[in-house]
């Protein structure tokens, strides 16, 4: 069945949309992850129009992210506080990534830009989770019992504000979670994305906050990321086209909800080790895209923007 | 006045072919574009309309559909550092977005180069493109490219041979239109030729229109962007809640 949306201007099979949302839907559930890193270049690859594809992605994670979060709120596995402390610094690097992005398309090459952002970061995360998770699987299997857990006490320790987070057991200084929301906030804004496959690294290894509280975590703050830049996206571009949305969030939110219970029945370092891989493929798929040479070497914009 | 009846006697011939006129039909004036849409084929039929004997040179018909024009910037990849990122841009100042021409025949006997660009007929033709960079030498691999591409789409179309035409006065032709259609007016035209020669033209447009639904979400993401982003928001929580609703309700049953 054809769909014809009135923003993209395209027409598309509806099973295809609604395949696609449920898909990714299932491995945010998983990981916690928004999803729009996997998402946005399959709508390029069937033919949404990239600017539109960025902007309705925003608002489709806002869907899966909430049906995946009230799962997570039911198990207590979210940590509000860490949550508000982590969208303040969201918010602030949104908007910023937002003038960024402006600043670069005045340049020209965005395109690229944002290819560029995508390999190296999903390289280096995915490279990073996928030995960490190997070393742990190794020690698992290794040792005769669980090693206690050795809490990290660098730097990040001794920095003045702390502020006790019940729910992660932590007590730590503010400033590093503020940090990591402005900087994912201004990667979502400028990639299109949720930014939840570099929260969820971020949230494990340089806090330190357990596996289990991170994930719901990550999809409480991604709501409300991805909701400015929704609004943004549709005030400043026009470019949310809602039946789209629409298509791809009934996949979606069905799928959030299996894939939340997937994740809670496998391992944390199973589950890291499958976010790696994952990570992993998509930065190939993107890298091969800027090494190998094209099919067709033109591609045509609406000009005057420049 | 001697010069006058001169003017008069050399206006004799051509008053007398352009006798022939062309009565158009089409099986729509205007293409709506449903949340169903994906393509409509559009049929162009007519007759020729004459007082005289047909002329024994044969009569060749061509018609062309053209969507609105817009300018397009095209962009060519080079290899740069390792990678291959957009290098060279040329601006084509006006390239419409659905072009098709249909013909009685081979296209070297129905039109000749000199009418082709008078009325700027084929594809070639139909795109507007001045003023390349100056350090751009190969301006027109540009705008191949653009026709290349767009013909892939299904959006230019070469129809040699596609139009029917009996007794040198019923013609008919099938335009499929493809499903990511442009809003606009498209432009109809048609053109009686004969050794290559344009005897007569007649031109019409097909509105082509998002209706209902379609229209209400494009006016409103428009017009009140706000409002539109809000209700986006609204939209995508509340499925949200739902869906994670209907899953609780299921596993507690």
């Amino acid at each position: 069945m054809q769909v014809y949306l009135p923003i993209a201007e395209v027409s598309v099979s509806a099973f295809l949309l609604l395949g696609l949302g449920g898909l990714v839907g299932v491995l945010s559930g998983m990981f916690g992850v928004g999803g729009g890193f996997l998402m946005t270049p399959l709508l390029f690859f069937i033919g949404i129009p990239p600017a539109v594809a960025v902007a309705t992605e925003a608002n489709q994670i806002v869907a899966s992210s909430f049906s995946g979060v009230l799962a997570h709120f039911r198990r207590r596995t979210v940590d509000i506080k860490m949550g508000l402390v982590l969208q303040a610094g969201g918010l602030i690097g949104a908007a910023l990534g937002v003038v960024i992005f402006n600043y670069l398309r005045s340049l020209g090459q965005v395109d690229l830009l944002v290819r560029l952002c995508y390999v190296v970061f999903l390289g280096v995360v995915g490279g990073l989770m996928f030995l960490e998770s190997l070393r742990a699987l190794r020690k698992a299997r290794g040792a005769t019992g669980p090693t206690p857990k050795r809490r990290q006490r660098g730097w990040v320790h001794a920095l003045p504000f702390k502020m006790r987070f019940r729910t992660s057991g932590l007590y730590i200084s503010v400033i590093p979670p503020i940090g990591i929301g402005i900087a994912v906030g201004i990667l979502a804004a400028i990639m299109g994305v949720g930014g939840g496959f570099i929260m969820v690294p971020a949230m494990i290894y340089l806090l330190g906050m357990p596996t289990k509280v991170v994930v719901g975590t990550s999809l409480f703050q991604i709501i409300l990321v991805t909701g400015f830049t929704t609004m943004l996206h549709a005030t400043t571009n026009y470019t949310v086209d809602i039946v789209l949305a629409v298509l791809l969030l009934v996949g979606g939110v069905i799928g959030a909800q299996i894939g939340t219970r997937i994740g809670l029945k496998l391992k944390a370092e199973q589950l890291r080790i499958l976010l790696a891989l994952m990570v992993l493929v998509v930065c190939g798929r993107l890298a091969a895209d800027l090494l190998l040479q094209p099919a067709e070497l033109y591609s045509l914009g609406p000009a005057g923007g420049h | 006045m001697r010069r006058l009846l001169a003017i008069l006697l050399l206006m004799i011939p051509l008053g007398a072919r352009a006798q022939e006129e062309v009565v158009l039909g089409l099986s729509s004036d205007r293409v709506s574009i449903t949340t169903s849409f994906d393509g409509s084929e559009i049929l162009i039929f007519g007759a020729v309309k004459r007082e005289t004997p047909i002329l024994p040179e044969p009569l060749e018909v061509v018609i062309t559909v053209a969507g609105p024009s817009h300018p397009v910037l095209v962009r060519r990849k080079a290899h740069r550092f390792g990678i291959w990122v957009n290098a060279e841009a040329v601006e084509v100042d006006a390239a419409p977005s659905f072009y098709a021409v249909a013909t009685t025949g081979a296209w070297k006997d129905v039109l000749t180069d000199t009418e082709d660009l008078r009325h700027k007929v084929s594809i070639g033709r139909a795109i507007r493109s001045v003023g390349a960079p100056m350090e751009i030498r190969d301006a027109p691999h540009f705008s191949e490219a653009l026709v290349r591409i767009r013909q892939q789409a299904g959006l230019y179309q070469m129809l040699e041979g596609k139009v029917a035409l009996d007794q040198q006065t019923l013609f008919r032709t099938a335009i499929d239109m493809p499903a990511d259609l442009t809003e606009g007016d498209y432009t109809a035209r048609i053109f009686l030729t004969r050794q290559g020669k344009v005897v007569s033209q007649y031109e019409t447009t097909i509105d082509v229109r998002k209706v209902g639904l379609e229209r209400w979400l494009f006016v409103l993401s428009r017009q009140q962007p706000i409002l539109y982003g809000l209700m986006s928001l609204a939209i995508a929580i509340v499925a949200g809640w739902g869906a994670s609703a209907a899953f609780t309700m299921l596993r507690n049953r």
